[in-house]
């Protein structure tokens, strides 16, 4: 039986930045107990001598040269079309207490 | 482990012995912005900061639009693994972008798209004064947009420009083996001429073209301590020093109290000249880190790698240790004049010219070094040579007119002469500058210099 | 109302020219012999979108379809101006788009997706963006944060999903052809709910360019059409390489339509999934349908396969990674509402996928994942060696009651067991109908299968079977 804690909620929670009540983290623990244990099954395979898989594509060496597509670009205008609040242009953000993302 | 030199602390005298009991370990993160004509990952303009107003260089891509993908930018990628070979890294043949997660304003994706671990560039050096340091890792990722912040209408707001969204940005890292502030400075300063020489940045610091972090701690027995400290927000090669010779000195304190400084980030005050604490960091930072799935993996081929380092041009250090060989120019002149490889290509044809005319290359580049505004113009070296020698051709004047002058002049400033006969030497260039006019242009330094000496002296 | 849908037949007579009910080859060609005009096509497809509101299929109809229309059909371009119902997951420049996510409620893109470039250039109209689950996570469209959708079949149950509002739209002839996304089964699971054809291509083969990003290592726009050959009629106007989307193929497009009719006499046939115990009894009632292909011709047999159950568990943990981090754009800041929007399913995905990536846990997770992925990989090189086509369910049983979905912790994953296997490695498939049952008035899907860029083969098979079975009430009139 695979427990997953409120806490852990909590904690996931933070680092997807979603906010969560009380409530919801254990209706979500119970959510994710539920869901790792139908992927548990993977431990039941040998992949030890396996390579993962992370593009299906088989491409490589995919890039642009270096130009300045003009017509790709946006107009301050319309960078800022569908923001709820502007200032001059800017972006408003909830203030920063200067913090360090890391 | 000694340093070659006594750390400075912040009142600018040396600190004592017992502070070096303990050994630096110090290592440097060092981003620079490559001045690409488009942004890392899309076709927007790369001119962050001379661009007149916010979010005018951005798309769908670098804004983090739904539905943006990032397309990569093959000069920033072949400009970073030049500067690997540059800075003796062996290169991954195989490689890719993968995703840092964390959020933040200035991140419109919510992610970084960064290199985790598969960098192009790895395991590389740089030689200083002080000895070798090798490099961990160069590799490329994209920049982040900028914030602002101020207070409008009674608030305290954030205001963001992606204007420097996605422009494509190098990191470099070297392992903790600095063994002291100087030799970072020196190391940061090489790294800014190196950017500059290969033409991929301009590392301007006040533009943010540069940004310089230090991961400083203390170990007292030579062994890897169990804490570090990160020094951010340095812009400038004087700060970095400071920087780092106040932390070995305020770690030096906390570890004579048999304390151990917390694992934390650290800004600098410049004003104060002292480091402040700015986030304590009981854990690693998680950015859930994974291929970019988006962008398809980078595979070269050896000999692709070898194109590109035969498309390195001479490298200043290479420079360096030829122009010695080849022209005995002094080692303290010779690294303030490489520059640029145009530069150098004249340089090189004026000391040939020099050589040939019999001219000493030490005077001419001494002479050069005190022209700042000549060089930024374009001569060629034939032109350099005859202004050179049109400039320090001298003229013997005529010693008895050259003393009466000389007379005439000193009387004027009594109290300069008093104090230049009770030691201030260095009055003499005072008294050249006010003679010198009235002589010639190119008169002769030495033969009036003598002759205030021997009037002075009477 | 509730007679007429069940009886789709009807609903065309309350619609004098039933136009609106025209696949689009015979709309194209009925036009060019002018026996019809564009806007009596647009005349009897508003009146049937205006009809079918209580199946809450459009979120938002594009108010300049006609007159785009009439612009298109003046010149000579491939689609003449027909109405086509599009998945609200694609940027359409100055026309809302949600994704069906209220954290999406205000946004207006100032950009159209590739898809819809292409659309447009070859004279395709947007009629409308359709419902879809939330994000596209989900398979029944009912965690839409903008309601759910009915199936036309028979209003009591689920279209499917995601891309449910536009098989629903298809189905009920609301429009005259439409697009989807498919990440894992959203294609072909609502077109089998739906009774539609549903088309997902190769990974790689359509741009993702402007569509909201799910899964970015699988995620494949595509067609839901009437029939196979509107399938791959439309395929053909979206598909190729796009420089903004370095997941594209340079590989050439072919023409889809070119052996279409060719029969599938040379083919070798491997049925999968015949032994997944769950799957049995509906295995048993499409029986008859898979001796089609040995009547016409081909090779069936069964055969073993890696088992599906572990591709769930792979493409829960590395569609709801992905999720996790294409959704960390969404903060309200440059546009839309904050994250306190995410309605439970998509922080259910989110928060998960955060989990499998994070410290401790991605190595177990994650990484294990696309591990395993590999062996999916390495089983269909080796079933592809041996076969043409494979061919399974689409899914595995007919459409859900409404309300089935509430509260399961993953519905969709789950729902999409048989469809997962060939998604997460990238390969094209096709939904045809292949059965109803006459009293609800529900179908089964049979699901091709082809290996990579072969969507030729897959449209081959598709249209035999279409022409010799009873199945689809469009495809007798082609």
């Amino acid at each position: 039986m695979i427990k997953f804690t409120p806490a852990q909620v909590k904690h996931v929670a933070n680092l997807a930045n979603i906010p969560v009540d009380a409530k919801a983290e254990t209706k979500l623990a119970k959510d994710f107990a539920d869901t790792l244990e139908v992927i548990a099954n993977l431990q039941e395979l040998d992949v030890s001598q396996t390579e993962p898989t992370h593009q299906v594509t088989g491409l490589e060496n995919v890039w642009r040269e270096d130009k300045v597509t003009k017509e790709l670009m946006f107009t301050q205008d319309q960078a800022t079309a569908n923001a709820q609040q502007t200032d001059g242009g800017f972006f408003i953000v909830p203030r920063i207490i200067d913090r360090d993302e890391s | 482990m000694r340093s070659n030199k006594q750390p400075i602390g912040t009142n600018g005298l040396k600190m004592t012995n017992s502070k070096s009991k303990y050994q630096l370990i110090c290592g440097l993160e060092i981003h620079a912005e490559l001045k690409t004509k488009s942004k890392m990952f899309c076709g927007c303009v790369n001119d962050p900061f001379g661009a007149k107003q916010p979010n005018i260089y951005t798309c769908p891509i670098c804004l983090g639009m739904p539905g943006g993908l990032p397309v990569a930018n093959k000069q920033a990628i072949e400009w970073t693994i030049q500067l690997g070979l540059a800075l003796n890294c062996k290169i991954h043949l195989f490689s890719k972008f993968d995703r840092k997660h964390y959020f933040y304003p200035d991140l419109p994706k919510g992610y970084q798209i960064s290199q985790y671990d598969q960098p192009f560039c790895f395991d590389g050096f740089v030689e200083t004064s002080q000895g070798k340091v090798a490099i961990t890792r160069v590799h490329l990722e994209e920049d982040t947009g900028k914030l602002l912040h101020k207070t409008s209408g009674g608030h305290k707001v954030t205001l963001v420009d992606f204007n420097r969204g996605g422009v494509p940005l190098v990191e470099i890292v070297t392992e903790p083996e600095i063994k002291s502030a100087l030799q970072a400075k020196e190391l940061a300063q090489y790294l800014r001429q190196i950017i500059r020489y290969l033409e991929i940045g301009d590392c301007n610091m006040e533009q943010g073209g540069m940004r310089l972090e230090a991961n400083v701690s203390l170990s007292p027995n030579g062994q890897l301590p169990n804490y570090k400290t990160e020094v951010k927000n340095i812009n400038s090669f004087r700060f970095l020093e400071q920087a780092i010779n106040y932390e070995i000195g305020r770690q030096s304190d906390v570890l004579d109290k048999h304390q151990t400084p917390p694992q934390e980030t650290r800004g600098f005050d410049a004003g104060k000249g002292v480091t402040f604490s700015q986030r304590i960091k009981e854990t690693a930072a998680d950015y859930r880190y994974f291929p970019e799935p988006d962008i398809p993996p980078i595979r070269f081929t050896k000999t692709q790698v070898e194109r590109l380092q035969a498309g390195l041009p001479e490298l200043p250090g290479q420079v360096r240790t030829r122009w010695q060989r080849q022209f005995n120019l002094s080692p303290s002149l010779v690294n303030r004049l490489i520059i640029s490889q145009a530069q150098t290509e004249l340089l090189d044809g004026v000391w040939q010219m020099a050589s040939r005319d019999k001219l000493s290359p030490t005077k001419l580049a001494d002479w050069i070094l005190n022209q700042p505004k000549f060089l930024k113009q374009s001569f060629s070296a034939h032109q350099v040579i005859d202004r050179y020698q049109s400039e320090t051709k001298t003229e013997k004047v005529d010693e008895k007119e050259l003393t009466q002058i000389v007379q005439q002049t000193l009387i004027q400033f009594p109290s300069e002469v008093q104090r230049f006969r009770s030691g201030e030497r260095k009055l003499l260039g005072f008294f050249i500058g006010q003679i010198k006019p009235q002589v010639s242009a190119s008169a002769d330094i030495k033969q009036i210099s003598s002759i205030i000496n021997q009037v002075l002296n009477h | 109302m509730g007679d007429f849908l069940l009886y789709p037949e009807l609903l065309t007579e309350m619609n004098p020219k039933h136009l609106n009910s025209l696949t689009i080859v015979q709309a194209l060609k009925a036009l060019a012999k002018k026996q019809i005009s564009i806007d009596e096509i647009y005349e009897s497809v508003n009146l049937a979108v205006k009809n079918n509101q209580n199946l809450n299929i459009y979120l938002s109809l594009n108010s300049q379809a006609q007159k785009q229309a009439q612009k298109a059909n003046k010149t000579n371009l491939p689609l003449a101006g027909l109405p086509i119902a599009v998945k609200d997951n694609y940027c359409t420049k100055g026309l809302k788009t949600t994704a069906s996510a209220k954290v999406l409620d205000n946004f207006i893109p100032e950009f159209d997706a590739t898809v819809i470039q292409h659309l447009q250039k070859a004279g395709g109209v947007v009629l409308g963006k359709t419902n879809m689950d939330a994000w596209a996570h989900g398979s029944s469209t009912e965690t839409s944060d903008y309601g759910r959708t009915l199936n036309p079949r028979n209003p009591d149950y689920l279209p499917g999903g995601s891309s449910g509002g536009t098989a629903a739209a298809v189905a009920a002839n609301t429009c005259i052809a439409g697009l989807g996304t498919e990440t894992a089964g959203s294609i072909r699971q609502p077109s089998a709910w739906c009774g539609v054809v549903g088309l997902k291509p190769t990974y790689g083969r359509v741009s993702r360019s402007g569509i909201v990003a799910m899964a970015s290592s699988t995620d494949s726009p595509g067609p839901i059409t009437k029939t196979v050959t509107d399938a791959a009629l439309l395929l053909q106007q979206i598909a190729g390489l796009d420089l903004k989307d370095s997941t594209t193929n340079p590989v050439p497009v072919p023409d889809f339509a070119q052996d279409l009719k060719r029969g599938i006499g040379d083919l070798k046939i491997g049925l999968l999934y015949h032994d997944v115990p769950e799957l049995k009894k509906v295995m048993n009632l499409i029986e008859p349908e898979l001796k089609v292909f040995e009547r016409l011709g081909a090779h069936l047999e069964p055969v073993k396969a890696l088992d599906p159950h572990y591709a769930i568990s792979v493409y829960t943990i590395v569609q709801r990674a992905e999720v996790s981090s294409n959704l960390a754009r969404y903060t309200g800041v440059r546009y839309g509402l904050d994250r306190s929007h995410f309605a439970a399913e998509a922080r259910r995905r989110i928060m998960l996928g955060t989990f499998t990536l994070s410290k401790g846990y991605a190595d177990q997770y994650y990484k294990t994942a696309q591990k395993v992925r590999t062996l999916y990989r390495q089983d269909f090189a080796k079933l592809f060696g041996h076969y043409d086509l494979l061919i399974s369910l689409s899914s595995p049983g007919f459409a859900k009651k409404i309300g089935v979905t509430a509260g399961e912790a993953m519905f969709g994953e789950l729902e999409d067991l048989i469809l997962e296997p060939s998604s997460i490695v990238g390969l094209p498939g096709l939904n045809v109908p292949c059965y109803r049952d006459p009293k609800t008035n529900l179908f089964l899907g049979l699901n091709i299968m082809a290996p990579m860029w072969r969507e030729d083969l897959i449209l081959r098979a598709g249209y035999a079977f279409e022409q010799a079975t009873n199945w689809n009430e469009w495809a007798k009139n082609d």
